[in-house]
């Protein structure tokens, strides 16, 4: 049998695959055992990743947090993102009678599945939603290579 | 003073719970409640709920916050990691008679829901002003 010819890309097929079973098994669970504490889950902010040949997209859910005070960096192919979501403070008398959501500080530290061109980095934040675009490095690209036949080769006669 | 405090509680009666939607699902927000002399505050963690996707519906007393969420638009790429999955949100609370329940407002600001809840009764008119002749 051929082998295939990249076989990483073979072995991320067949892992997003298994993901993508995971989901669904989750999902039948859920409906059975249904999810309370979908903040409990992981790490905050929760992270998404989404790529394709010319560049990855990270979206984050950080809800209430002031943009300004959200540190990114990125080297070579990680991305660090910091920051804190501190509540105000509450006023004489106030006082919680639940207390759920986030509080404090947080770092994460992503790895890429390419090296990005960290100046073309940009950063977008809506709705509590942070949207992180990544161009693939340039040098990191797959490149085409022409493959020429003997005529184009300028051979004649 | 505690016993007034007590009846104004926010209750939880529903659990949160995850339910599917047209193949979305929905999930319960974090919360965290903060009671002051004048109201409850309610804030709610909705990422990617915009303000005019959110409903507030209050039913008798039962009171219901419902945020849609505008999932990115990302077929041109591959899903490669996930954490979190792009679903709606709910949850509900049981209100104690004494919020008014007129002036209950909501706010979205960056993706968290700003519910206040003011206090009617005897809480509130202590601060009624009383002109004089």
């Amino acid at each position: 049998m051929l082998e295939p010819l990249f076989p990483w890309r073979e072995i991320r097929r067949m892992e997003r695959e298994m993901e993508r079973m995971e989901r669904d098994m989750e999902r039948i669970f859920d409906t059975f055992f249904p999810r309370r504490r979908r903040w409990m889950e992981v790490e905050f902010p929760p992270l998404n990743i989404w790529t394709n040949n010319e560049q990855a997209v990270v979206t984050a859910e950080l809800p209430g947090i002031k943009p300004e005070e959200l540190e990114l960096s990125v080297n070579n192919d990680t991305l660090i993102l910091r920051g804190k979501r501190v509540t105000n403070e509450l006023p004489e008398g106030a006082r919680y009678q639940r207390r759920e959501r986030f509080q404090g500080e947080f770092a994460r530290s992503l790895q890429l599945p390419f090296a990005v061109d960290a100046d073309k980095v940009e950063a977008h934040y809506e709705n509590g939603v942070l949207t992180i675009t990544l161009p693939r490095a340039e040098a990191d690209k797959p490149k085409r290579i022409a493959v020429r036949t003997a005529e184009s080769n300028g051979k004649e006669g | 003073m505690t016993e007034e405090t007590r009846a104004i509680q926010v209750q939880q009666e529903q659990r949160p719970t995850v339910r599917e939607t047209r193949r979305r699902r929905i999930f319960a927000p974090a919360v965290d409640i903060v009671e002051t002399s004048d109201e409850l505050m309610v804030l709610a963690d909705m990422p990617g709920v915009r303000q005019e996707d959110l409903e507030v519906i209050l039913e008798k007393n039962v009171l219901t916050i419902r945020g849609t969420v505008q999932l990115p638009a990302m077929q041109d790429y591959d899903l490669e990691y996930a954490e979190y999955e792009g679903g709606d949100y709910e949850r509900t609370f049981t209100l104690a008679d004494d919020i008014d329940r007129d002036h209950i407002e909501a706010v979205m600001k960056n993706g968290v829901l700003h519910l206040h809840l003011p206090k009617a009764g005897p809480a509130r008119m202590r601060r009624i002003p009383v002109k004089t002749g």
